[in-house]
């Protein structure tokens, strides 16, 4: 068995590493394989926060997209509702995830689909890369997809001699930066437009078309400059490789939202699709798209719907024969740590996430920290819910996740299927500082609570860095203040709706600020 | 054990916990469509919606498309023109374009050089301002509406239009390959500036044609 792979390395002698279980015959697990060192979430992100290009960018795209948003949720007036159904729609699937896997594969078999099972992410590489040697080509192209970055899919692809072309806009940015993505929904939201410029120019034409002449900053000549880039690759392309939003269990149609097109390319040109899909990404039925197709838009990019919605289900009604799309179809279904996660009674709900990024974009922390600090595909708060989850706490940058918030409770607020994020973070720390029983890679163990003053560390690593931007923390540390007056009763002011539907989190004895001021006065 | 049993037996152990627990039945409380309209205000919400996306909205009638679509062709410059399977003879019959056919075996090179597309469509929702191709007749495979530049796309106005999103997924076969458009393809990618066209067709215009299909 092999470690969770999630874009970044992990590190060994952390905090919230496996031990032996209380039960006598449980294995004890491999240590997460030693790495080269990933920064704890406060060194990352004090990079970031000294930054000021970068906090300058995020600030303004994080306060567009999210003041937009709360319009377009505001045209719906049954907005709880359908948040509400939203919820309960995933939350069934989850509770009956193997009979609706069962059925999909059912189905898309049917279709003329063929599907494959992955338990973790070397086993969903060797199958994609086996399936694309198997075509005969050398070459993919690639829409958007989280479940292939978290699994690492191009540095596979590329050392098994197969290049991997992402063809979303951002993506194309990260790529050709050679850089990582920082948002989910805008990946690279960290580059202003000289820097794109400057990234175009210099390597467009090490890997096709270059750029055209005496190329400008206006976003819309960049567009036409990748517009032309990636046109000869998806013209020619005969492979290419996808994730997708939902698969719908009675009918075996997947389905993608997208904006730019270059997902329609990758889904109806070439002659071989293979989508890499997370195992809670399917939908018991047809009807149930009714809610996220208008949920999805609205919360993401706060539009009444995204340009492009592609769904199919297999290879059509003639299976291919029309010519309508490819004419083979393959579906892999990933595990890699969400069985884990759907194990944990309180961290499952974390499994209901549709990738909307609203999250992130009302998030204090990740405002001035980034995306990169989080060390993996899943930023903002749902990253510091997931990855740890994933993963496991096993590392120096998982352990610290979990303090990456201030528990303000704004990502809960606008969750289209209302994951309580701050819930899952207090658990989230408990385990890391006092240990406990866990899954990991399908079998129960116990964690030992972190060694020495680590776990401790690590929070008190974040609460510095929260507390030396005092606008980063206010909101939530008020919060946390009057919570631990007022619990278990409601919250006033902004927090009322918050408790107003479920219990409060179980609250830390002290908050950071008495925290901080107790470890400062020492050192003192 | 293959995979698939390890996977199905980890979700099994890890859902085990739920056991005989009674299940809350999923809310469908939401609502089936957002506001009161007479046919004509819909296709009005249709039209602005689809002019917020910057698709350009034309109106016309049975009378009257023949001579809009040979303009809208005219004035883009078009040369040659797609044309799927099924799509009514007539509304193409003042146009000066050259005719492609959509045939299966095309490749995307040839589709490629072609100017402007025209389908109709399987639906329309007024409140999301979208169109939704199935790939039935009139509307061709999916690859034409995406590859030229210029998409032209015919709404029959008003039984072709619905409301909502969950009025449209019940007339939708899941069969078929679906694809939602809603105004032309856009990104908004490069600090977060709205530009039109990056893959799919740069000007997306739709003909909302009055009077029911013969
Ligand atoms: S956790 Fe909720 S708000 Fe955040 S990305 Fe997922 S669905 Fe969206």
């Amino acid at each position: 068995m092999s470690g969770t792979f999630m874009g970044m390395p992990g590190m060994p002698g952390m905090p919230g590493m496996p031990e032996r279980s209380d039960r006598p015959d449980a294995p004890e697990l491999p240590a997460t394989p030693a790495l080269p060192d990933f920064p704890a979430f406060p060194d990352a992100a004090r990079q970031a926060v000294g930054d000021p290009v970068l906090r300058a960018n995020l600030r303004r795209a994080t306060h567009t997209i999210r003041d937009k948003r709360a319009r377009a949720v505001a045209e719906l007036a049954d907005w709880d509702r359908l948040r509400a159904a939203g919820k309960a729609i995933k939350d069934h699937t989850l509770r009956h995830l193997d009979r609706y896997l069962v059925q999909l594969e059912e189905a898309v078999t049917a279709a003329g689909g063929t599907v494959h099972w992955a338990a973790d992410a070397d086993e969903a590489n060797r199958i994609v890369t086996g399936l694309v040697l198997a075509t005969g080509h050398r070459e993919v192209v690639k829409v958007k997809s989280m479940a292939t970055q978290e699994i690492g899919l191009n540095e596979a692809l590329e050392a098994a001699g197969i290049a991997a072309y992402e063809t979303d806009l951002a993506e194309l940015i990260v790529q050709l930066g050679h850089d990582r993505p920082s948002h989910i929904l805008v990946p690279a939201i960290h580059r202003n437009r000289a820097e794109i410029r400057e990234i175009f120019a210099a390597e467009m034409g090490r890997r096709g078309r270059p750029a055209p002449e005496g190329l400008g900053d206006d976003p819309r000549e960049l567009a036409e400059a990748a517009r032309l880039h990636l046109r000869e690759k998806f013209l020619r392309a005969k492979v290419a490789v996808s994730g997708a939003n939902f698969m719908v269990a009675e009918t075996g149609t997947m389905v993608v939202f997208e904006s730019e097109g270059n997902g329609r390319m990758c889904l109806t040109l070439p002659e071989t699709l293979i989508s890499v899909v997370g195992i809670e990404k399917v939908v018991p039925t047809f009807r149930d798209l009714e809610v996220f197709l208008q949920t999805l838009p609205r919360s993401s990019t706060a539009e009444r719907m995204n340009p492009y919605t592609t769904m199919w289900t297999g290879l059509g009604p003639s299976r291919g024969a029309d010519d309508d799309g490819p004419s083979a179809f393959h579906l892999v279904l990933l595990d890699n740590g969400r069985t884990d996660t759907l194990a944990d009674e309180v961290g499952r709900q974390a499994l209901r996430c549709i990738r909307c990024s609203a999250c992130l974009n009302v998030c204090p922390v990740y405002e001035r920290a980034g995306g990169h600090a989080y060390g993996s595909v899943y930023p903002g708060p749902i990253g510091a819910v997931l990855s740890p989850q994933l993963r496991g706490t096993g590392s120096a940058i998982d352990a610290s996740l979990p303090y990456a918030s201030t528990l303000c409770g704004a990502c809960y607020e606008v969750c289209p299927v209302a994951i309580d994020i701050p819930e899952v973070l207090v658990h989230l720390r408990e385990r890391v500082a006092q240990g406990g029983p866990v899954t990991r890679e399908g079998i129960r163990v116990r964690i030992r609570p972190a060694r020495g003053h680590t776990a401790e560390r690590a929070a008190m690593r974040a609460a510095r860095l929260l507390l030396d931007r005092p606008g980063a923390l206010r909101a939530g540390e008020r919060l946390l203040a009057r919570a631990r007056r007022l619990r278990p009763r409601r919250l006033p002011g902004p927090g009322r709706a918050w408790t107003d539907s479920r219990e409060l989190p179980q609250l830390p004895a002290q908050s950071f600020r008495d925290w901080w001021a107790r470890e400062r006065g020492d050192r003192a | 054990m293959s995979s698939r049993d390890r996977v199905l037996g980890r979700i099994r152990r890890a859902t085990a916990g739920y056991g005989a627990a009674p299940e809350p039945a999923v809310p469908r409380d939401y609502l089936r469509v957002h506001g009161v309209r007479t046919p004509a205000g819909t296709a009005d919400l249709l039209a602005a919606h689809l002019a917020e996306y910057r698709a350009r909205v034309h109106r016309t009638d049975g009378d009257g498309i023949a001579a809009l679509l040979a303009r809208l062709l005219a004035e883009r410059g078009a040369r040659t023109v797609l044309v799927p399977p099924g799509l009514p003879p007539y509304w193409l019959a003042e146009a000066r374009a050259t005719r492609v056919e959509d045939r299966p075996g095309s490749d995307p090179y040839e589709l490629d050089a072609v100017d402007s597309v025209v389908t109709g469509c399987a639906l329309a929702i007024a409140e999301t301002g979208t169109i939704v191709l199935d790939a039935g007749p009139g509307q061709g495979r999916r690859r034409i509406t995406l590859i030229p530049d210029h998409h032209v796309c015919v709404v029959r106005v008003p039984d072709q239009v619905v409301d909502s999103v969950p009025q449209a997924l019940p007339l939708l076969d899941p069969a078929r390959p679906l694809t939602w458009i809603s105004g032309p393809s856009a990104t908004s990618d490069i600090e977060l500036d709205r530009v039109e066209g990056v893959h799919g067709p740069r000007t997306l215009e739709v003909v909302l044609l009055a009077g029911r299909a013969q």
